[in-house]
């Protein structure tokens, strides 16, 4: 095989920003225009939202929200079909002690637990009913990157072949560190093709940018301008896999890109902070975030997500704090 | 309802204890005032919090008959060691009573919760610890090896920081070894009537600390007595300018910290975002009732639109409304006097030809209200471009190039405040080098710390304070005799 070479071929995104022909040089000046990011105010930005005071009324909408916008996570090694089919359950009722609790957006999974997954959700798979639960997958050689992009492509090809609704890639951190923005370009161009179906539909792409590897936020907003041009559906921080994982102020600089896509083409992109997000009140910190900076039209599954797998159990008790007025504990919650 | 209308989080008032009415804290004690007792309303709501004694002469008099015994008998006599255990002691309480503090200084105020809470109280404690653990070592102040106290200060503090100013004032003034009589404003006299509380709680001496109440008047002859050491003033320029002109050729030192009319500076290169959040801690940070407000933004003319788009979307996402809501942003003017003086200089502003925005908010029915704004085309001529306003009103002017905007942003009578805002450090410190302002921010704004030196040039006024600068301001070299009048 070949080595690959990027071709930096035109997206009608790339289009629209960066005119007709697209090269690898108009990217890299593109990128290199836009305005920097001052992580100290980026800072003091996200301790303004996490002073919010979210009470009552608008406490109980936000987590009946959050649970809405899981991505009910589990990516270890040891995964097995029975692991994997007790958390598709558990997406479909959050709360065992009550059925009004909303069932959560997707199930993520690698992609050979695809299959289990989808016969697990059975009629409660997304296709069947409206407020059913999706299957996302991460692919791409997941978490590193690290393979060679026909591996990639196969990967993703194969999970939606397999089912997904969703494939959850990563950009390779390497290309973009060492200056080769029109290789992480192509890839993710390149993974998105691979999303589509038979029947012309795509799989929903979300774009992981593994921030904590990334560093600095002048490189966040960077690749977040670089996984949309290419054909990013949601931009997403993080595997999981890696400390720091989402925080407040990444997803800002990411969201701020998103409202400013939205500002120049009418065009919604989607969020999904993953990693490191386990407690109610944080979560209800991002919904702020979100509806502060690209407003509240983002607070539904189908723009924001969280990357997640204990944060769902607190919100349950949350929940349930707010519905009886005390705390019950963890064993009113089912492990996963 | 949408998730943005937050439900309604009110900070409960009561945590507060207030009196029906306040007296005269000299020498220790509450006492009764001469002059007729007024009321301190409440801006948001126009509901009266609780009554107010007023000092005439005589009272001041005995204001400062009770300092200059505290600091010829006691303060003045007192190790500066002994001295930083009582100014520990009142920076602890400030802190163990912080929250009521924060929502005594939010009704008598206007200003919001989450800023009183979050910025103010802190601060005030902030500068109490800090001062305190200079009072040992005042040697290193930089004014020779043996400094001595000044004697008896008297301080006006003005209504938009109320607490925070008179921390500003009386810290270094104590840990110096001075004893001070502090007038607090008119409008808003509550928290330092409830710091004279914390004063008991804490023993210090009586005398060491006197607060007087009342109007212009009282301030007037207290600044004006025969046997006062210093006055530290803050306010407007023009009461300031009749203070200097008093105390001209006496032996009387002076401060003034007086008005301004900051420039931000917002370069083609900036962080956008943060820069955006910056243009409005500038300005509407406490309704704009900021000294060193950036009350004037000059943006490089090539992203001029640009800027106004995001700053107006921006601003459409503040809350304004009952200053206790912990997530309000903008609360109350803080009387119908100075929303009067808003009110009319705005008007001013449309009728000299520049172009008014103000943020689609809903103004409450009681309560003195403003909602934030925005003027664009506005020329250097214009009375909104030359006059400190103190309201939440910006006004916008345009530069083309770095050594305009040095002399737009200089072409003031005043020399407060400046912002500047770029991603290129070696223009950031070329630019900072040629304002001429006592404080310039660099990518950030309305940002204070008891350790750096705050104070204006020109009409801006004289005198620093803050950090070792504030200490020798209350301090005189071993060599002459200090305190005796």
């Amino acid at each position: 095989m070949s080595t690959y070479t990027p071709a930096v071929r035109p997206t009608t995104r790339s289009q629209t920003v960066l005119g007709g022909t697209i090269t690898e040089k108009a990217l890299k000046r593109f990128l290199e225009g836009i305005p920097g990011v001052d992580a100290v105010g980026a800072q003091a930005r996200a301790d303004g939202f996490a002073s919010r005071s979210i009470k009552t009324t608008s406490k109980a909408w936000g987590l009946d929200t959050i649970i809405s916008m899981v991505d009910l996570t589990t990516l270890e090694g040891a995964d097995t079909p029975g692991k994997v089919k007790t958390l598709a359950q558990k997406a479909t009722m959050p709360d065992p002690m009550d059925p009004s609790a909303p069932s959560v957006a997707a199930v993520c999974v690698y992609g050979d637990m695809v299959a289990h997954v989808r016969e697990s959700l059975g009629s409660w798979h997304i296709s069947q009913r409206s407020d059913g639960v999706a299957i996302a997958a991460v692919a791409t050689a997941f978490p590193s990157g690290r393979a060679s992009l026909p591996v990639k492509i196969l990967d993703t090809e194969f999970a939606v072949s397999e089912g997904a609704d969703e494939i959850d890639m990563v950009i390779d951190r390497g290309a973009f560190l060492s200056g080769s923005w029109g290789l992480v370009y192509d890839q993710i161009m390149a993974v998105k093709e691979a999303c589509a179906r038979p029947d012309g539909s795509y799989a929903h792409l979300k774009v992981i940018l593994e921030t904590g590897e990334l560093a600095t936020l002048d490189n966040v907003r960077k690749a977040s301008w670089l996984a949309i041009l290419a054909g990013a559906d949601f931009i997403k921080t993080s595997t999981g896999k890696v400390q720091p994982a989402a925080t407040l102020p990444v997803t800002i600089t990411m969201l701020e890109v998103i409202r400013d896509w939205y500002g120049l083409t009418g065009e919604k992109i989607g969020m999904k902070p993953a990693g490191g997000i386990r407690a109610s009140k944080d979560a209800l910190r991002y919904l702020v975030g979100v509806a502060e900076t690209v407003g509240e039209d983002w607070l539904t599954p189908d723009l924001f997500r969280f990357g997640a797998s204990s944060l769902l159990n607190d919100v349950v008790l949350q929940r349930q704090k707010m519905a009886t007025g005390h705390y019950s504990g963890p064993d009113y919650v089912s492990v996963d | 309802m949408g998730f943005l209308d937050y439900a309604p989080a009110p900070e409960s008032t009561s945590i507060l204890n207030l009196k029906k009415s306040y007296g005269l804290f000299i020498g220790g004690e509450f006492v009764e005032g001469s002059g007729p007792a007024f009321a301190t309303v409440s801006p948001s709501s126009e509901e009266t919090i609780t009554m107010i004694a007023q000092a005439n002469d005589a009272d001041v008099d005995k204001a400062v008959v009770a300092a200059r015994g505290a600091f010829s008998k006691t303060w003045s006599k007192m190790p500066g060691s002994e001295r930083g255990k009582y100014l520990f002691r009142i920076a602890r309480l400030i802190q163990e009573r912080s929250r009521e503090l924060a929502i005594a200084e939010s009704l008598d105020n206007g200003k919001p919760i989450r800023e009183t809470r979050d910025v103010d109280i802190p601060l005030v404690a902030a500068w109490f610890f800090y001062y305190a653990g200079w009072a040992d070592k005042l040697e290193y102040a930089g004014v020779g090896n043996n400094p001595q106290a000044l004697g008896v200060a008297a301080q006006v503090v003005p209504w938009n920081f109320p607490l925070l100013m008179l921390a500003w004032k009386i810290a270094p003034a104590l840990a110096a070894g001075n004893t001070v009589v502090l007038k607090p404003a008119e409008t808003t006299p509550l928290t330092a009537l409830l710091f004279a509380e914390i004063c008991q709680q804490a023993e210090l001496p009586a005398g060491v600390v006197n607060i007087i109440t009342g109007a212009g008047a009282t301030g007037a002859a207290l600044v004006g007595h025969p046997d006062i050491n210093k006055v530290a003033f803050t306010g407007s320029t023009a009461v300031g300018r009749g203070i200097a002109r008093n105390l001209a050729g006496t032996n009387t030192r002076v401060t003034l910290e007086l008005g301004g009319k900051g420039a931000n500076i917002i370069f083609d290169d900036a962080a956008i975002d943060q820069a955006i959040e910056g243009i409005i801690s500038g300005i509407f940070f406490n309704q704009g009732h900021v000294c060193c407000a950036g009350s004037r933004l000059l943006v490089q003319e090539n992203i001029h639109d640009d800027v106004m788009n995001r700053l107006q979307s921006r601003l459409s996402t503040l809350r304004l409304g009952d200053p206790l809501d912990k997530n309000t942003d903008i609360g109350a003017v803080n009387s119908k006097a100075q929303l009067d003086r808003i009110t009319e200089i705005a008007n001013s502003g449309e009728a000299e030809g520049a172009t008014r925005w103000s943020a689609p908010c809903e103004l409450p029915a009681k309560g003195f209200w403003f909602p934030p704004t925005v003027f664009t085309n506005v020329q250097t001529s214009h009375r909104i471009a030359r006059d400190e306003i103190f309201g939440p009103v910006l006004s916008v002017l345009t530069f083309r190039t770095p050594d305009e905007a040095v002399a737009k942003a200089n072409n003031t009578p005043y020399g407060l405040s400046a912002g500047i805002w770029t991603e290129k450090a070696s223009r950031m410190l070329a630019i900072a080098d040629k304002l001429r302002a006592g404080v310039i921010w660099a990518n950030t704004f309305n940002k204070f710390d008891p350790a750096s030196p705050f104070g204006g040039y020109k009409e801006s006024g004289y005198g620093r304070e803050g950090g070792r600068h504030g200490l020798a301001a209350y301090l005189e070299s071993g060599n002459l005799k200090g305190g005796a009048k």
